[in-house]
């Protein structure tokens, strides 16, 4: 209790305070404890598969059969599977990592930019063919990601572009839905006086853009980007259908690589466990860190 | 949002050089604020055309050709022709591909509604004063959707091999001996892994909701007494309908999209064949029998029931509303 009487201090800042306060009056002990053991439970069903796959690779392979999965071994060998991960086919395990961070990166980076322009342009100019322009990109959040994958290989391989980090990073910096956001943002936040007050003062269109639009629509742009980001760093359908050569994976592909061989080398468990930890580390710090970012921009994709 | 949309380029005052014949046509406008959203729209929409609207079209055109290779290994040459429904008609008549389809709405039947009502569930007990710690349990909660499907699934599928799972150490002590990768439950153990992989983002989308409701309308709540039972069912629930409505559809359209956790717990199950779900097929088709126009079809086909089920869908709870 004492936990939440402190927040309505810190929730006053914020424009819109969390509700939880003004409810938090009638509220008896047992009812929190009913409801955190609940949340307890569940937090378990989420965490346990991670902490597994961290035990896991703790062990040699002849442990991680023998002894019990929840607890470690007596020997403690996560730095000899780490080095065996990194080290394994000339570091291929880096390559991938690499590939997905410029896939990622770069994809979402640039498609964060495209996307504040594009929205930013449906949202303040008046111009034939913009209700066309905007109802076709709409329709395109509602195409899935694998429905286009397979025509976009037989596309791609009569350009020659398959099998090339382009096949991958092209179709990633398009996005849809961070254009929605964008519009909705722009037209919400992007103020028309102060854009005409940049042309007077002789500002170009493409600089008032880039000086105000891009400052003004910040927040709705790291929503967009973590978006992105994580849906170009979780994509498995589009890289398995344009990549052959394994250099250029990236590591969700290069895993499952690996997955593949178990039944034939069982070395491969431990190098894929290891290579899970490995992957799973960046993106779930990412989550917890960047949480609270995720909030503001989802409530304007879900609301509108 | 109609204020907004004022157009700001007939207020502006023709300051610029003007071209006349632009000026006898459009009046104050001006060529450069003309080309603007264009000139900003440009890159988009060049990939958009490129990575969406072409393959949709080579989808559409391919699934209605017929390619014949003539000579024993099509060495004397490759026509097409147009085919009609005949690619459709082959696809249709696969039984393995109508089954996959079946399961996949088997699968959405019983896994959709379980995965809304439990992040709906954890999204109203975070949100009440009742939850301790609402910091920490809503990353935990979240953190599995960083985890991308593929390793989230080789993460599960090793948690589902005997021998190697904890799991089947704790149902031993229970005296149960589980199943997972069996031909009946293997669907279901995939249903685990989507469930344990978007939950909690679909949780923060209606906690993001939840918070846009106005204070004032629980203060109302209060002073009229109403229980938490009743301001989760007469407030809370009706005001995140957007927010569900918008879960569900993408969770049904992800559904029939469901291709990376059957293809790698194919690798440990062998009850998963290469046409368990929709997308697994159409990949089948499309690189082990280099069938290019069925899997067209059937990729046409996969979309075309997404969209069918999520207006359904909305039309259906529309109408209960209203």
């Amino acid at each position: 209790m004492t936990a939440t009487a402190t927040k309505p201090a810190s929730d006053a800042v914020r424009s819109k305070p969390s509700a939880g306060p003004d409810r938090s009056a009638g509220r008896r002990r047992s009812s929190t404890i009913i409801v955190t053991s609940l949340l307890v439970v569940v937090a378990l069903y989420f965490l346990i598969p991670v902490y597994w796959v961290f035990v896991a690779s703790t062990k040699s392979t002849a442990d991680l059969f023998s002894t019990n999965g929840f607890w470690f071994a007596p020997t403690f060998s996560l730095w000899e599977n780490i080095g065996r991960v990194v080290s394994y086919d000339n570091g291929i395990f880096g390559r991938w990592f690499l590939n997905s961070a410029i896939y990622a990166g770069v994809g979402a980076l640039l498609a964060t930019y495209f996307a504040a322009a594009g929205g930013y342009a449906l949202a303040k100019y008046e111009f034939r063919g913009r209700n066309l322009v905007f109802g076709t990109i709409l329709g395109g959040v509602l195409v899935p990601g694998t429905a286009t994958a397979l025509p976009l290989f037989l596309l791609f391989s009569q350009m020659g572009l398959a099998n090339t980090y382009w096949s991958v990073l092209l179709p990633s910096l398009v996005s849809p839905f961070g254009l929605f956001l964008c519009r909705i943002y722009a037209q919400a936040t992007v103020d028309t006086s102060l854009i005409e007050a940049a042309r007077i003062d002789g500002a170009g269109e493409l600089r008032i853009f880039h000086t105000i639009g891009l400052k003004v629509l910040t927040p709705a742009l790291v929503t967009v980007f973590l978006f992105q980001l994580v849906g170009i760093w979780n994509n498995y359908f589009l890289p398995l259908v344009m990549l052959s050569d394994s250099e250029l994976y990236p590591i969700t592909l290069g895993l499952n690589n690996w997955l593949s061989q178990v039944d034939r080398l069982p070395e491969f468990y431990e190098l894929t466990t290891g290579g899970v930890l490995l992957s799973i580390i960046p993106l779930s710090i990412a989550m917890i860190v960047l949480q609270r970012f995720w909030r503001g921009g989802l409530t304007e994709g879900a609301v509108k | 949002m109609t204020t907004t949309r004022t157009a700001p380029t007939v207020q502006r005052p023709a300051t610029a050089s003007l071209s006349g014949k632009q000026n006898k046509q459009a009046g104050k406008r001006n060529g450069a604020a003309a080309r603007a959203p264009w000139v900003l729209l440009a890159p988009f929409l060049a990939l958009f055309v490129l990575t969406f609207l072409l393959p949709i079209v080579v989808a559409i055109m391919s699934s209605f050709t017929k390619v014949t290779r003539s000579g024993l290994f099509g060495e004397a040459g490759v026509s097409s022709e147009f085919a009609g429904f005949s690619n459709y008609a082959q696809a249709l008549s696969d039984g393995s591909f109508v089954a996959s389809i079946g399961r996949m709405l088997l699968f959405g039947v019983v896994q959709v509604p379980v995965m809304i009502v439990l992040c709906t569930a954890l999204a109203l007990m975070l949100e009440s004063a009742s939850a301790k710690w609402p910091g920490f349990f809503r990353a935990a909660y979240f953190l599995p959707y960083g985890v991308p499907g593929v390793i989230a699934t080789i993460l599960w599928s090793f948690l589902y091999v005997p021998g190697l799972s904890p799991l089947f150490d704790v149902a031993k002590v229970v005296g149960l001996t589980p199943d997972f990768l069996g031909a009946n439950s293997v669907l279901w153990s995939i249903a685990n892994i989507v469930t344990w992989s978007y939950t909690g983002y679909n949780m923060l989308i209606i906690v993001a909701q939840l918070k846009a409701i106005p204070v004032e309308l629980y203060e109302a709540a209060k002073v009229d007494g109403a229980s938490t039972w009743r301001v989760a069912r007469s407030i809370q629930l009706p005001l995140i309908r957007p927010a569900l409505m918008l879960t569900t559809v993408f969770s049904i359209i992800g559904t029939l999209q469901l291709f990376a956790e059957a293809q790698v717990v194919k690798t440990v199950a062998p009850a998963i064949d290469s046409q368990y779900t929709p997308n697994l097929s159409a990949y089948t088709t499309a690189f082990a029998y280099n069938d290019y126009n069925v899997a067209a079809a059937q990729s046409v086909i996969i979309a075309v029931a997404a969209f069918a089920l999520s207006f359904a869908f909305l039309a259906l709870t529309n109408r209960k509303s209203s």
